[in-house]
């Protein structure tokens, strides 16, 4: 590479008492690259962007910029030297239109006044470059938009700061599929313009697709650098450091596949047309489909949280259109919701509490919360222990676990009732590589065991590994079904209802 | 943001220390104080007298606390027992002999607005500070025409008994107020229910996050139709315990609601739910009572009192959050 890096951080070491967060690592982005940075959960790759923002100081090393080294003692800094970062959780205010919010703080002015014609035209310029597909207005609410015109917005703010490097925070996490591509096309299109991206992901596909070099952390350290783009297996490896030959579980063989546990017929609401379907026990069905589909909708029917307004269900032979969440836990359903903070944890109470919720719920109100029907605080512990829930102790607020460590407290929540279906919604979503291996592998032990599992993914790689059989949906209906060993492209062509290209 | 990694590592000692709810050190500095600026508290007289003024304050707290948990408020509390008061006197028309279905009515009434507080929050979705802001209104208005307005000044010996009455000849503390067994009685109940039961834990979890209490099965409605009715069984008592304490006036409940929901802050309650603990509400009451009780044997009026109450409310809640940011918890 003859070209000089924009930005190079030498050998950055950061600590917090009693933690060592990043140790010696260095990192370089260039012009018109796509440096992917990659790692677990609790890598440092925030840490790392953190340091280069300027949230963070380094307790050692060096960052320099265009050949100077830069001691950025305030976010304001990084931004004045051309860093710009987009994370997760946008830093966008709802209730300002797109115009005001890519000028928070530096609103242009006439005569003192903003001056909002000025605000729009460069606002409308900005948009402009990310093409006819991408529009937004200038000055439509935030709050109006949704998540990925909202990353629009944050991207602009960025590209309207003339940002030398826009580091991109998992910024896939929160889009669908159509919309995942149009970023990819404007990641294309920021590249062509020399700007240096650098982009924070798990998702293999994503580094393949992008990617011009990759650097993976782990636990602190630089785990591998990469100037070019080696194979996803390389780059697994070198993040977890050990093989994944068994990453997804083994399917389910005919033997263990049960009676049937789950019949739908003809069953519909507002948002389902005209659904049927079987699952047995043992089996994982797997539920493919695009963004608003119906597959989140189906799995709430099924649970009583938005019921089927017509049609048949039975659960192990009984009629089984539940009205709701409670009637449908009674009867043997539990559902683990993609939205986890929002649906199913209880942030304040602890990791113990959390598992107990639904046991304690079903049990006799003035009953000993430490030994219910169900589960006893005892027996609790050790399903937690079972799947492997690593947390200092139980009795820890759960807030303070790692997204995996969370999901697998509601699995051990639904483990403690023995049900007979359960409904995965979005299990790994934001969770890390050997997390997610640990979530595949407990799903298959509970089919083992007799259980039978939905699981709605809009990860098709995951859906395509876990699932036995796989249905698709579009528009509200069953657009169709596949036998275990399908390819992306056939389930793409059936959630699509039309031909696409190599995916 | 995440939080003070400064904070990550410190010693298990202090660490345990931290987590010892801040109001028993403060209840343990002002009674202190207060036993310094008039040493005949320490005499079985002076902090008998204190429970037994504080025992009022302290149950209503511990009932609120049940609602400010379930994330709500209940401001009807005060009116109730100005109702409590009020209808008792009404009902007992001077004859003694009707002081046990008298207080059995009351409760029957207290369960009753409780039912009603619950009913409109949970189903009829209006916000509890306005549910509970209406029935207060309601409330007074309807002990102010019971009583047409005046109340009869006198309510027998029998029912006065809870609010008044010491039991005599007890060894080492000399007396006993009855107010101060019902506290504990109350206090020992309300704790058991709050922290030992399914019920409470549900409590703990509609308030934290009621969609996901909801889609975890808990009957997020009973719960909190529930918690309205603890609340309001709380009313009712510490209005019986008044009435014989102050005896009747249509104003005996004023402002006792505002008084329970900062005690249940100065014990550390997470306003808006998913927080709180009876023991530590109970401590804030008595840290509010003796505070006032300071106030007076310094000699500021009234209007003080509140302006420090309102302080207090605001300190509180400001330092809660301060320390639940620095510890993590």
């Amino acid at each position: 590479m003859t070209q000089l890096p924009i930005i190079e951080m030498r050998g950055i070491t950061k600590s917090f008492p009693g933690v060592k967060a990043l140790c010696g690592v260095s990192f370089a982005a260039y012009p018109g690259e796509v440096h992917a940075l990659a790692g677990e959960n609790g890598a440092g790759k925030s840490t790392l962007m953190k340091v280069l923002s300027g949230v963070y100081l380094p307790n050692d090393g060096a960052i320099v910029v265009a050949g100077k080294e830069r001691h950025f003692k305030h976010p304001l800094d990084a931004i004045e030297a051309g860093i710009s970062v987009i994370y997760q959780e946008f830093s966008l205010l709802p209730e300002r239109t797109v115009a005001e919010n890519i000028f928070l703080g530096r609103e242009p002015t006439r005569c003192g006044i903003v001056d909002r014609r000025a605000m729009e035209t460069e606002a409308r310029r900005v948009v402009a470059l990310f093409g006819e597909a991408q529009h937004i207005e200038p000055d439509a609410l935030v709050a109006d938009l949704d998540v990925a015109s909202q990353q629009l917005v944050e991207i602009a703010k960025a590209v309207s700061l003339d940002a030398k490097v826009i580091v991109m925070d998992e910024p896939t996490a929160a889009l669908n599929e159509t919309e995942c591509e149009a970023l990819f096309a404007l990641v294309e299109m920021l590249k062509k313009r020399g700007t240096a991206i650098v982009y924070i992901t798990h998702r293999m596909r994503e580094i393949t697709k992008l990617a011009d070099r990759v650097t993976v952390l782990k636990d602190g350290w630089t785990a591998a650098s990469y100037d070019h783009v080696p194979t996803p297996d390389t780059i697994v490896h070198a993040m977890v450091g050990r093989d994944i030959g068994d990453y997804y579980a083994e399917p389910a063989t005919a033997q263990e596949i049960g009676a049937l546990v789950l019949s739908v017929r003809n069953a519909g609401n507002d948002q389902l047309k005209n659904i049927s379907f079987d699952i047995k026990a043992g089996e994982i069905v797997g539920f493919a489909g695009l963004q608003g589909a119906g597959r989140v909708a189906l799995a709430r029917a099924l649970f009583g949280a938005a019921p089927f307004t017509k049609g048949e269900v039975t659960l192990a032979g009984q009629s089984a259109r539940f009205q709701s969440p409670r009637e449908a836990i009674r009867a043997g359903v539990g559902l683990l919701p993609g939205d986890r903070k929002g649906e199913a944890l209880v942030l304040m109470q602890s990791v113990s509490d959390n598992g107990m919720l639904t046991a304690r719920a079903l049990s006799n109100l003035a009953g000993h919360d430490k030994a219910t029907r169900f589960a006893s605080t005892t027996s609790m512990d050790a399903l937690l222990r079972q799947v492997d829930v690593r947390a200092g102790n139980f009795s820890q607020e759960i807030k303070s676990l790692s997204g995996g460590n969370q999901q697998k407290t509601i699995v051990a929540r639904w483990l403690s009732l023995d049900p007979k279906l359960l409904i995965f919604i979005e299990p790994t979503r934001g969770i890390d590589v050997n997390a997610k291996a640990g979530i595949y592998h407990l799903m298959r032990e509970l089919a083992r065991k007799g259980a039978a599992i939905m699981m709605v993914s809009s990860d098709l790689p995951e859906v395509l590994g876990t699932a036995d059989r796989v249905l698709v949906m579009r528009l509200g209906e069953l657009a169709g079904e596949f036998a275990r060993g399908a390819t992306e492209a056939q389930i793409m062509l059936a959630a699509t209802g039309e031909k696409v290209g190599a995916a | 943001m995440t939080q003070p990694a400064s904070m990550r590592n410190i010693a298990p000692a202090r660490r345990r220390l931290q987590q010892i709810n801040p109001v028993y050190f403060v209840l343990a500095v002002l009674i202190v104080a207060i036993a310094v600026s008039n040493p005949s508290f320490v005499e079985p007289t002076g902090y008998m007298n204190f429970l037994k003024r504080a025992a009022p304050l302290a149950i209503l707290a511990a009932g609120q606390i049940y609602v400010i948990v379930s994330g709500g408020f209940d401001l009807s509390v005060g009116s109730l027992i100005t109702l409590t008061v009020v209808g008792s006197s009404m009902l007992l028309n001077n004859n003694a002999d009707a002081t046990w279905w008298v207080i059995l009515v009351m409760y029957v009434i207290g369960a009753l607005v409780g039912l009603i507080n619950g009913l409109v929050v949970s189903y009829l979705r209006v916000p509890s500070l306005i549910a509970t802001l209406g029935m207060m209104i309601t409330l007074n208005g309807v002990a102010f025409m019971w009583s047409s307005g005046s109340p009869r000044g006198y309510l027998p010996e029998t029912f006065r008994y809870f609010g008044r009455v010491n039991i005599q000849g007890v060894p080492l503390i000399q007396f006993l107020p009855v107010a101060l067994i019902a506290l504990v009685m109350v206090g020992a109940t309300f704790y058991w229910l709050m922290h030992r039961t399914n019920f409470g834990r549900m409590l703990h979890a509609i308030g934290d996050n009621p969609r996901a209490a909801k889609m975890s099965g808990v009957p997020v409605e009973r719960v909190r139709v529930l918690a309205f009715m603890v609340s309001a069984f709380s009313a009712v008592t510490a209005g019986i315990l008044l009435g014989g304490f102050a005896g009747v006036s249509t104003d005996v409940g004023i402002g006792y609601e505002l008084q329970a929901i900062t005690a249940t802050v100065i014990g550390g309650a997470q306003l808006l739910g998913g927080r709180g603990s009876v023991p530590a509400s109970i401590a804030g009451a008595l840290t509010l009572t003796a505070i006032f009780t300071l106030l007076n044997f310094v000699g500021l009026p009234k209007p003080t009192r509140d302006v420090v109450q309102g302080v207090i409310l605001i300190a509180a809640v400001v330092l809660a959050t301060y320390r639940r940011n620095r510890t993590g918890t």
